[in-house]
């Protein structure tokens, strides 16, 4: 345990309103260094607007930040990494067409004379980049790196800085699980080094290992500041919701023993991706996919619905060949597909809500022009079906908490009345309340005789809600698992190749 | 918890500011117009507008067309040269149809069929290798505008495509007649504003072009055939730079390597001005109608005033263009949360 020193960065009475919308009501937070400090609550509660006030993107409507004691009025992010209060964004904010090195001294390049010094850059990053056991070259271009690669480059440029107070939104979101044994081991030197850590994650497992203290915020409203040292996860689920949290999966589905196999695929390949793999989908069935990133998951499921190309393979629709070339033809043939990616792929951010939810079944709403009124009413009563809450008076899809983000999505992807629905990560970065919501969802589309897929890097999700999981590793489906198999050990022993099919060449490689 | 009903303040606060991007164009518009009418009172005699309006007829019609292309994501620098060809293959095709058919009617619709199966297939090729060569249209583009720029000037042996005379004189009233006191060029600019306005916001094509310009991959995973929807608005396109040269033609009866210079780039003005985004996502075809006339007008006001020379009507275009979009952006910077 740490004796407690003297708060580093202390922020009084933060108030924040957007206009007429109050956000932040009077919050207090204190950061002490060589302390974790995770920062808790739904989406929408409040954490990145007060992590970004701390952060200098924001200033406070009302209160006070102050660094060792001295007042502190931060215009700009720049004026707090001076300070060294240093954050790293859920959204990755790398510029693509630079190299790694460059991302990492953007706007602080290290020069002799008026030139640029490469050579003390690059070390300066490889040692960065180091510490955070990646093989990622200072000279890659950020394109061409994947997004957990991205997310280490995006700590590598904090760590890099002479950091005070290092504000950590979401970091592991995008991580393998490795990544974030990683990830933990630095901040575990980080707090050594005496520096002040904020930390926000919905996960509640990771907060568990290595928090010294937890603030909840709810509603905008600090709710709850304590010592981590005797609370347990439900404890804090309970605070962040304000209720009990009960059945977090629900019961099963019954599955009927003759259900009929109304998905097949079969000896699916996508070049670089994907080699061979089968898998069928009966109705009423939730089907696991279970993995590391990268392991070709999606690359699977986009290329059996057409979102992708694939060199070889065919699939199955109630027992007959179906050509699906494009995502219009799985959608004709009553296959929903809700992306992981739901602002870069799900939905128009700067677009209306209405004309965000009617875009994949537009036709249903033409005679031939657009009916608005139809629109309107079909908005109305997903509002009221997937519990969208409108805290304000959002124009665009942007304006919206991911949480609402995510039911608006589901109720776009459910606009076309699927059979089968493929969910592909339904709850990354999404708050348990809402979890628990989209966890019923699943279970209210089984029980009416749909069929789910359920693409997940959450063990626990996998476990509490597939009949069956398909486990997936290096491109391999390895196996699919059922029953009494479906246990964390099976599966991660599936998803690193150590059991199923093509092991023993995993072993030899 | 229940879905709040939203305060009436925040409503009628957005949506002053949603009027006042609307209308934005417009004011300026009347605010150019009261200058026209201080600077000279003949401004507003009924032969100086219905003139004004029918020279900005063929940039209207062509901005119209690179509304939907814009608002895409898309843009066409091709359509300037795309005029001059299509104007060059429809003189020689009319020519040698004089022989057939006699200067009439048929060699004139003849001549028009081939315009608008021209505009069609330049489109569709601009489309096509946008989409499927994956090339920025920026390239593709610039490339097909020297293609048509250089075919017209070989067809015209470096000269001037003339038009027959007896064609020329039956084919005269497309550009200077009139249709219940209105000149025929701008009631065609009017259909076809009327007609893009509808297809851009009352259609699924139209709200497909908003989706795909704010973000192909969403409209991808929205079941949306993205490259069919972009190839189709170059097509869109490619008619309406046939429709303004079917209506040029007439006017001077001949093309030349000079025809249609620089149409592109008053075009894409044009859409600007009007309010659309140039990196697409957002389009307003009522905007291109008021920033092509806006062009038009300029000029028009320089010519009837001594203060500034003629000479000059590039420089206030710029200004104003410039100008135009700043006030734009201005105005989203305080909306913006």
């Amino acid at each position: 345990m740490h004796t407690r020193n003297h708060p580093l960065l202390s922020a009084r009475r933060i108030c924040r309103s957007f206009g007429q919308n109050q956000v932040l009501f009077d919050i207090d937070l204190e950061l002490v260094p060589g302390e974790v400090h995770a920062l808790l609550g739904e989406n929408g509660a409040g954490k990145s607007t007060l992590v970004r006030i701390l952060a200098g993107y924001l200033s406070p409507s009302e209160g006070e930040i102050r660094l060792e004691g001295e007042l502190r009025r931060y215009r700009s992010s720049g004026d707090a990494e001076a300070d060294g209060v240093v954050m790293i964004h859920q959204e990755l904010a790398l510029a693509e067409q630079l190299t790694v090195e460059e991302n990492v001294f953007l706007g602080r390049e290290i020069r002799r004379g008026p030139f640029l010094d490469h050579r003390a850059m690059r070390e300066r990053c490889r040692a960065a980049l180091a510490e955070l056991e990646t093989r990622v070259d200072p000279r890659t271009r950020i394109k061409d790196l994947s997004t957990s690669d991205q997310q280490m480059v995006e700590i590598a440029k904090a760590i890099t800085r002479d950091v005070r107070v290092l504000i950590m939104d979401e970091p592991t979101a995008a991580l393998t699980e490795h990544e974030v044994e990683v990830l933990f081991a630095l901040i575990a030197r980080l707090r050594e080094r005496g520096v002040a850590i904020l930390y926000i994650s919905h996960k509640l497992r990771e907060i568990e290992r290595i928090a010294d203290r937890v603030t909840v915020l709810r509603d905008g409203r600090l709710i709850d500041s304590a010592p981590m040292a005797g609370r347990s996860k439900e404890e804090l689920a309970r605070l962040m919701v304000g209720r009990e949290i009960s059945d977090m999966y629900p019961e099963r589905t019954e599955l009927a023993s003759d259900a009929e196999v109304v998905l097949e695929a079969r000896d699916i390949v996508v070049p670089g991706a994907v080699k061979q793999a089968s898998f069928t989908l009966r109705r009423g069935e939730v089907l696991g996919f279970g993995g590391v990133v990268g392991a070709g998951r999606t690359a699977l499921i986009e290329a059996v619905l057409g979102l992708r190309a694939r060199s070889g393979g065919e699939v199955l629709r109630n027992g007959q060949p179906v050509a699906l070339r494009h995502l219009r033809d799985a959608v004709r043939q009553r296959i929903a597909y809700l992306t992981e990616d739901r602002k870069g792929k799900g939905l128009v951010l700067n677009m209306g809500l209405r004309p965000n939810l009617t875009l994949l079944n537009l036709r249903a709403y033409c005679r031939p022009l657009i009916d608005r009124r139809r629109e309107e009413q079909a908005f109305k009563e997903a509002v009221e079906r997937f519990d969208i809450r409108l805290r304000t008076q959002a124009a665009t899809a942007a304006e919206l908490s991911g949480g609402n983000q995510q039911k608006l999505l589901l109720a776009k992807v459910m606009s076309i009345d699927p059979e089968i629905v493929v969910i592909n990560e339904p709850t990354r970065g999404i708050d348990v309340g809402t979890k628990h919501q989209i966890y019923h969802f699943v279970r209210e589309l089984t029980e009416a005789g749909r069929s789910v897929i359920l693409v997940s890097s959450e063990m626990a999700e996998l476990i509490g809600l597939s009949h069956r999981v398909a486990v997936m590793c290096a491109g391999v489906l390895t196996g699919v698992l059922e029953g009494e198999q479906i246990n964390e050990q099976e599966i991660m022993q599936y998803a690193s190749g150590i059991k199923g099919v093509g092991a023993d060449e995993q072993r030899r490689a | 918890m229940n879905n709040a009903v939203p305060d009436n303040k925040s409503l009628t606060q957005s949506r002053v500011s949603v009027d006042l991007k609307t209308w934005g164009p417009f004011i300026a518009l009347l605010a150019l117009a009261m200058l026209g009418v201080l600077i000279n009172p003949a401004f507003l005699g009924l032969d100086n507008l219905s003139n004004m309006l029918t020279r900005s007829a063929f940039i209207g019609i062509i901005a119209i067309g690179a509304t939907f292309v814009i608002t895409a994501g898309g843009l066409d620098l091709s359509v300037g040269s795309m005029a001059a060809f299509i104007a060059g293959v429809m003189i020689i095709l009319m020519n040698s149809l004089v022989e057939q058919f006699g200067p009439g009617l048929t060699t004139i619709l003849l001549g028009i069929g081939a315009s608008l199966l021209l505009g069609l297939c330049a489109g569709f090729i601009n489309g096509m290798v946008t989409t499927k060569g994956k090339i920025e249209a920026f390239i593709v583009t610039l490339g097909t505008m020297g293609i048509y720029r250089s075919l017209v000037t070989y067809l015209a042996d470096g000269g001037t495509l003339s038009l027959d005379w007896g064609v020329r004189d039956i084919y005269r009233p497309v550009y200077y007649g009139h249709l219940m006191g209105i000149p025929i060029p701008v009631l065609v600019f009017l259909m076809v504003a009327v007609a893009g306005y509808i297809l851009l916001n009352h259609t699924r094509f139209g709200r497909y072009c908003f989706a795909i310009g704010s973000n192909e991959k969403v409209a991808e995973y929205s079941a949306i055939h993205v490259d069919r929807i972009k190839t189709m608005t170059y097509m869109l396109q490619g008619v309406c730079v046939a429709l303004a040269t079917i209506i040029y033609v007439p006017r001077l009866g001949s093309a030349s390597g000079a025809t249609g210079v620089l149409w592109e780039l008053e075009a894409i003005a044009a859409v600007i001005i009007g309010g659309t985004v140039l990196k697409g996502g957002h389009g307003r075809i009522w905007g291109t109608v008021v920033g092509a006339i806006m062009l038009t007008m300029i000029g028009n006001i320089l010519n009837l005033t001594d203060a500034i020379s003629n000479y000059l009507n590039g420089t206030v275009q710029g200004i104003i263009i410039i100008v135009a979009v700043y006030l734009q952006r201005a105005s989203w910077r305080k909306s913006a949360p």
